[in-house]
């Protein structure tokens, strides 16, 4: 068994003893089996809205609600995937009683579908995390995730974003294994192709610190 | 077999979960070691992907854990959790 998978079963026996104590009366515990997945779930509102104060009002609502069912959660599935289900399905019946589209079609010009060719560049220098400090930076990457087509943007925030298997990630979207992959294939390749050159553009490798790099008029 | 470089690009994402079949997986990297154009959309693409990772890219509202935390206050208090 992996590290990984030990912690994974961890943290499920710690859910299992959690929901078993929130059902037997101790509902305070409730706080405790949500917190890790604050963020997550507020990331899963907002893939779907685009829109910080809608996301944190979905995301409230979905957790009311899987704590209001959560004699139903049976433990087939990972707690987190049921939770993401259940904030995917709250977001969704928000934007048809707004009569917003809850995914936009990939018909006619199908992303899916046909060739596609990522962004050359030989001199691509590698980007660190540093540079998300500016803010002109995460404005790029936000601008770049809001932009994809919805099918894909959902997948690649439960997958790249959330960290979540490519198993869970369909299981909460309710598809196919296989659509996941090809939509997640497209998702990363759109990203690439719109990200690498603004991020070559915007982070610039650092001047050689000569003796005049280091002098501060220059 | 050999592969060219569009072949490279439709299996990128599944060289990077590591789910290709292991000759597939032979034949890519074969192709990768020889072409520099690959090498930079593979790098780059990986790349993206950490970035986006990052919990800095969307920062969560401010207060929005203690709005939510005082929101459930209210229903655990007045509410147990449903039996359905």
């Amino acid at each position: 068994m992996t590290a990984q998978q030990i912690t994974a079963e961890l943290r499920q026996e710690r859910e299992t003893a959690l929901i078993a104590a929130i059902l037997n009366g101790e509902r305070e515990k409730f706080h405790d089996l949500i917190r890790p997945y604050e963020r997550q779930v507020f990331l899963t509102a907002l893939a779907l809205v685009k829109n910080e104060t809608e996301a944190e009002d979905i995301a409230q609502e979905a957790i009311l609600r899987a704590y209001r069912k959560l004699a139903s959660f049976r433990g087939a599935a990972k707690f987190s995937t049921w939770l993401t289900a259940i904030t995917l399905n709250e977001a969704r019946t928000r934007l048809r009683e707004e009569k917003r589209a809850a995914f936009d079609s990939l018909d006619g010009n199908d992303p899916e579908k046909g060739d596609f060719t990522p962004a050359v560049l030989i001199d691509w220098r590698e980007v660190p995390l540093e540079a998300l400090e500016r803010q002109e930076v995460r404005a790029l990457m936000q601008q770049a995730i809001a932009e994809l087509p919805d099918a894909f943007r959902q997948v690649v925030v439960l997958r790249d974003m959330e960290e979540m298997s490519v198993n869970d990630t369909a299981e909460a979207l309710g598809i196919s294994v296989a659509l996941v992959k090809v939509r997640l294939h497209r998702a990363r390749l759109l990203l690439q192709k719109k990200l690498a050159p603004q991020l070559r553009r915007a982070v610039k490798p650092k001047r050689k610190a000569g003796i005049l790099g280091r002098l501060p008029w220059f | 077999m050999v592969l060219n470089c569009r072949h490279v690009w439709d299996r990128i994402s599944d060289y990077m979960d590591g789910t290709l079949d292991p000759a597939v997986r032979a034949d890519v990297e074969r192709h990768l070691a020889g072409c520099e154009i690959c090498s930079a959309v593979l790098d780059s693409t990986r790349n993206v992907i950490v970035l986006i990772a990052d919990d800095r890219v969307f920062e969560l509202p401010v207060d929005y854990s203690k709005r939510l935390h005082a929101r459930l206050d209210a229903v655990l208090s007045s509410e147990a959790p449903g039996q359905h």
